[in-house]
C-alpha cells in the first residue's frame, strides 16, 4: 500500500512537469513578455523603455530557457523558465501583476472557498441520494419515468438560473437572506444558506440521475434476488443490500471531487461576493494576471493528482477484494 | 445582393452535409439501422429531434450572410451597384426586419411606452416627466386602450396562417409516411406548434415588442433567435474539432499499445489535471492579445467576432478531447483482443486495414453518444464562458452575453425579467430535446456507458 502510494506520487511528476510546460508554453511563448507588457501597459503608454521598465520590474527581461550571458549554473536559473515555472514546485509562487504575494493570498481565500463548498458537496450527495433511492422505489413505474425526464430537464436549466433565480427569489423576493457578501462572524451561515441551496438543488438532476443507475445496477444482481426470495421487505432490500452495496461506485466516484473543493465555485464565489478562491481566479482572468492563473492552474492540477490517489485508496477502504499493488 | 461567406457559416454547412453523408452510409448497416429504429420508435424521441432540427435549421438559415444592393444615389447614373455594409442573414429578412426596429432603451414584452421616464413635452408646451411612448410597438392603435383585442385579432390571424402553413409542411410528409411504422405523428405535432408560434411571433412582432427591448433598445426575441446559431454552432464546431484528436489517439493507444499507449496516457491526464476552465480562459486571453495586436489581420469587426468564435470552438475542442479519448481507447483495447482482430492479424491483414475495417466501426456508438451528450454540455458552457468574459464576442449574439448583460436588472424595481427569461428559455428549449435525444441515443448504443456526475 505504502509502495503503491509512493509509486503513484512519483508517477505525478512528470504530469506536473507537464502542465508546468504547457502554461510556460502558453503564456511565455505564445504570447511572449512584451505582448504581456503591451497588454498590462495599455496601448498608449507603450515605448520600448516603458516596455523594459515593466519587464524589468516584474522580472520578465530574461532570456526564457537558457541565459548565455550568465556563467555556470546561473546559466539555468536566470531565466524567466526558472523564476517563474520551476520555482512552483516549491509552491513558491511569487508576486502577482499587481504585485501581491499569491501564495499570502490563497491560503486566506481557501477558508471561505470550502465554508461554501464542503456543506454543498455533503449535503448535495444526501439530497441526492434520497432522491434517488425514492426514485428507486418506484422502480419501472409511471412516476419513475416522469422522475427521470424532470432530472433531464433540471440537468438542462443554465447553472446561471439557479443563481439568478435564488437570489431573486429567496433574497429579494422573500427577504430571507443577504443577497451577497461574506462575514468571518457568528453570522456567517446567513451569508452561506443561499449559495449552499443554490448549489444542492443545480446537482439534484445530473445527482440524482448518475446515483439511480448506480442502484439499478445493483438491484439486477443475484443476491437482491435472494433478498426478495428470502421474503426480505421492499424497504429492507433497499436499504440493507442495495445502499451498502451501492456505496462503493458512489464514493470512489465523489472521492475524486473531494480535494476540488479547495478550488471553490467560480460562478457561485462570484454571484454570491464571496472572497474564496473561485472569484480570485476570475479576478485574475478578468485583470488578465498570469501569475495568478498559472499558480492557480498548478494548485489544480495537484489537487486533482491527489483526488485520483485518494480514489485509489478509497477503493481498498470500501472493496477488501481490492488490491493495490 | 452579394452573399458573404464567413470561415463558420462554412464549417457549420460543411458539418451537416459530413453528418448527412455519415448517416446516409449508415443505412446500409442493419445493426446501426435497428439502433435508430429503437431511438425513434419512441415519441419522445421524435419529438426531441425534430425541435433539434428547427433548431438546426434557424442557425442555418442565419449562416446564410449577404450584403444587400443599395439603391443608387439620387442623380446618378451608373452601373456600379454599391452594397450596404451591414451584412444580414437571411433569417433577418425572414423575420421580417424585427433587428430593425430599435427603441430607446428597456420596454416591457408587449409595452407600448418606454420602462424610465423621460423629460418630454406635452402639447401645451410644459416639461413633464413621463413614460415616452415606444416608437415601433402599437404604432397602428389610435387608443391604448385596444391593445389586448388588437393583439387577439391579430394573433387569431397569424394561427390562421399558422395553420396553413402547417398543413403546408405535414400534408406531403403524412402521404409519404403514412405506412411507416415509426410514431410521426407526435414529429408532426411538434412540427405544427412549432409553425403556428412562429408564424405568429413574426406576425406579432411586427406590432408589439414580444419579449420586449433591453438596454440598447433591441428586440429581446430577436437576440434570442440570433443567440441560436452562436449556441448550435458552438456545439457542433466544437465537438468537430475534438473527434478527430480524440479518434486519432485513443484508437492508436489502444491498438498498439506500448509505448504510444504511455505517451497517450500521459498527455490525457496531464491535460485533464489541469482545471478546465483556467485553460479555456487562458488560450481565449492570448488570442484576444493576438488579435489586438494583428488588427491588420481582420479587417472588419464581424470577421474579427467570427475570427474569435472560431478559435473559441478550436480550443474548447482541444480541451475536452480527454474524456473521449480514454472510452475510445478503452473499447479498442476490448475489441483488438476479440477473436476476429486476431485472425485478422493471423491472415495478415496490415494494421491501417484492421484499424479501419475492424476498429473503427466498432467504436462509432462511443463517438455518437459523446457527440450528442457533449452537444448540450457546451450549448450551457457557453453561457458560463460569456459570463467569466471569455466567451464569444460582445458583438454577436448569444445567450451568454445576453444573460452576462442583464444579470444584474433583476435588483431594479419594478425588475426587468425579459431578457434573462428570453435567453434562459431559448436554451433550455434546446437543451432539453438535446438531452432526451442523448438518453435515447445512449440507451440504443450502448446500454451500459456510465458516466459520472461531473460528467454528466
Amino acid at each position: 500500500m505504502f509502495a503503491y502510494i509512493v509509486r503513484r506520487l512519483l508517477y505525478a511528476i512528470p504530469i506536473l512537469i507537464g502542465v508546468n510546460l504547457l502554461t510556460f508554453v502558453l503564456f511565455f511563448v505564445v504570447n511572449s513578455p512584451d505582448d504581456m507588457a503591451v497588454s498590462q501597459l495599455g496601448a498608449k503608454y507603450v515605448t520600448p523603455e516603458a516596455i523594459e521598465n515593466w519587464k524589468a520590474k516584474n522580472g520578465y527581461d530574461k532570456p526564457l530557457f537558457y541565459n548565455d550571458a550568465a556563467g555556470g549554473l546561473d546559466a539555468v536559473t536566470e531565466t524567466i523558465f526558472f523564476a517563474k515555472s520551476v520555482r512552483l514546485f516549491a509552491f513558491d509562487f511569487g508576486r502577482s501583476e499587481s504585485g501581491r504575494d499569491i501564495s499570502t493570498d490563497v491560503r486566506r481565500r481557501m477558508g471561505p472557498s470550502l465554508a461554501v463548498a464542503l456543506p454543498t458537496f455533503i449535503v448535495g450527495i444526501g439530497v441526492n441520494i434520497c432522491v434517488a433511492l425514492m426514485v428507486v422505489m418506484f422502480h419501472a413505474t409511471r412516476l419513475d419515468r416522469a422522475a427521470v425526464i424532470v432530472f433531464v430537464a433540471l440537468m438542462s436549466i443554465s447553472y446561471l438560473f439557479y443563481i439568478i433565480g435564488g437570489q431573486y427569489l429567496v433574497a429579494k423576493t422573500w427577504r430571507l437572506v443577504p443577497i451577497s457578501g461574506f462575514h468571518a462572524d457568528g453570522q456567517v451561515w446567513k451569508f452561506l444558506l443561499l449559495p449552499v441551496l443554490v448549489g444542492v438543488v443545480a446537482g439534484i438532476g445530473a445527482g440524482a440521475r448518475w446515483y439511480r443507475t448506480l442502484f439499478l445496477e445493483e438491484a439486477n444482481q443475484d443476491y437482491v434476488r435472494t433478498a426478495r426470495a428470502k421474503g426480505c421487505s421492499e424497504l429492507a432490500v433497499l436499504f440493507r443490500h442495495i445502499l451498502p452495496n451501492a456505496l462503493i461506485p458512489i464514493l470512489t466516484g465523489v472521492v475524486v471531487l473531494v480535494p476540488m473543493l479547495f478550488m471553490g465555485s467560480l460562478l457561485i464565489e462570484s454571484f454570491f461576493g464571496i472572497p474564496g478562491l473561485g472569484s480570485y481566479m476570475l479576478d485574475a482572468i478578468n485583470s488578465q494576471d498570469f501569475a495568478i492563473v498559472r499558480s492557480m492552474v498548478f494548485i489544480g492540477s495537484i489537487l486533482y493528482i491527489v483526488g485520483l490517489i485518494l480514489t485509489d485508496i478509497s477503493y481498498t477502504w470500501a472493496d477488501p477484494r481490492v488490491r493495490l499493488s | 445582393m452579394k452573399p458573404v461567406i464567413l470561415w463558420s457559416d462554412a464549417l457549420i454547412f460543411l458539418l451537416v452535409a459530413a453528418l448527412v453523408l455519415f448517416f446516409w452510409r449508415l443505412r446500409r448497416d442493419p445493426q446501426a439501422r435497428e439502433r435508430w429504429r429503437q431511438v425513434f420508435a419512441s415519441r419522445l424521441g421524435m419529438a426531441a429531434f425534430t425541435v433539434i432540427v428547427a433548431y438546426v435549421g434557424v442557425a442555418l438559415l442565419d449562416s446564410l450572410h449577404f450584403r444587400r444592393a443599395l439603391p443608387p444615389p439620387e442623380g446618378v447614373t451608373t452601373d456600379e451597384v454599391f452594397y450596404d455594409n451591414q451584412v444580414t442573414s437571411v433569417l433577418d429578412t425572414l423575420t421580417a426586419g424585427m433587428g430593425e426596429r430599435f427603441e430607446r432603451t428597456y420596454s416591457a414584452p408587449f409595452a407600448l411606452r418606454s420602462f424610465e421616464k423621460q423629460t418630454l413635452k406635452d402639447e401645451a408646451g410644459n416639461t413633464v416627466r413621463d413614460f415616452p411612448p415606444l416608437r415601433h410597438a402599437g404604432a397602428s392603435l389610435d387608443d391604448p386602450e385596444d391593445k389586448w383585442a388588437d393583439v387577439a385579432r391579430r394573433s387569431a390571424v397569424a394561427l390562421a396562417w399558422g395553420l396553413a402553413l402547417a398543413a403546408l409542411l405535414i400534408l406531403p410528409q403524412w402521404w409519404l409516411l403514412r405506412r411507416s411504422a415509426l410514431p410521426w405523428g407526435s414529429s408532426w405535432w411538434v412540427q405544427g406548434v412549432l409553425a403556428c408560434t412562429a408564424v405568429w411571433l413574426v406576425s406579432i412582432s411586427r406590432h408589439y415588442h414580444v419579449l420586449g427591448t433591453d438596454l440598447g433598445g433591441t428586440d429581446v426575441l430577436y437576440q434570442s433567435l440570433k443567440g441560436i446559431r452562436t449556441g448550435v454552432l458552438i456545439g457542433a464546431l466544437s465537438t468537430l474539432v475534438m473527434l478527430p484528436i480524440a479518434v486519432t489517439l485513443g484508437v492508436s493507444a489502444g491498438y498498439f499499445k506500448g509505448w504510444v499507449d504511455d505517451v497517450v496516457q500521459y498527455l490525457y491526464t496531464t491535460l485533464s489535471s489541469i482545471p478546465g476552465i483556467l485553460l479555456i480562459a487562458a488560450a481565449v486571453l492570448l488570442f484576444q492579445v493576438y488579435i489586438d495586436l494583428n488588427p491588420d489581420a481582420f479587417p472588419t469587426g464581424l470577421e474579427k467576432a467570427d475570427a474569435k468564435f472560431i478559435a473559441l470552438c478550436f480550443i474548447l475542442g482541444v480541451t475536452s478531447w480527454s474524456t473521449l479519448c480514454r472510452l475510445i481507447r478503452a473499447e479498442t483495447l476490448k475489441i483488438s483482443q476479440l477473436g476476429y482482430v486476431q485472425a485478422a492479424h493471423a491472415f495478415g491483414v496490415s494494421h491501417g486495414r484492421i484499424l479501419a475495417r475492424h476498429i473503427l466501426p466498432n467504436t462509432v456508438h462511443i463517438i455518437l453518444i459523446t457527440f450528442v451528450l457533449d452537444f448540450s454540455a457546451l450549448v450551457l458552457a457557453e453561457a458560463v464562458l460569456s459570463y467569466i468574459g471569455v466567451g464569444v464576442d460582445p458583438s454577436m449574439g448569444s445567450w451568454g452575453n445576453m444573460i452576462n448583460g442583464a444579470r444584474s436588472e433583476l435588483s431594479r424595481e419594478p425588475a426587468i425579467w425579459w431578457t434573462l427569461s428570453g435567453a434562459f428559455l431559448f436554451m433550455f428549449l434546446l437543451v432539453l430535446p438535446a438531452n432526451l435525444f442523448a438518453d435515447l441515443v445512449r440507451d440504443a448504443f450502448d446500454p451500459r456507458t456510465r458516466l459520472g456526475p461531473e460528467a454528466a
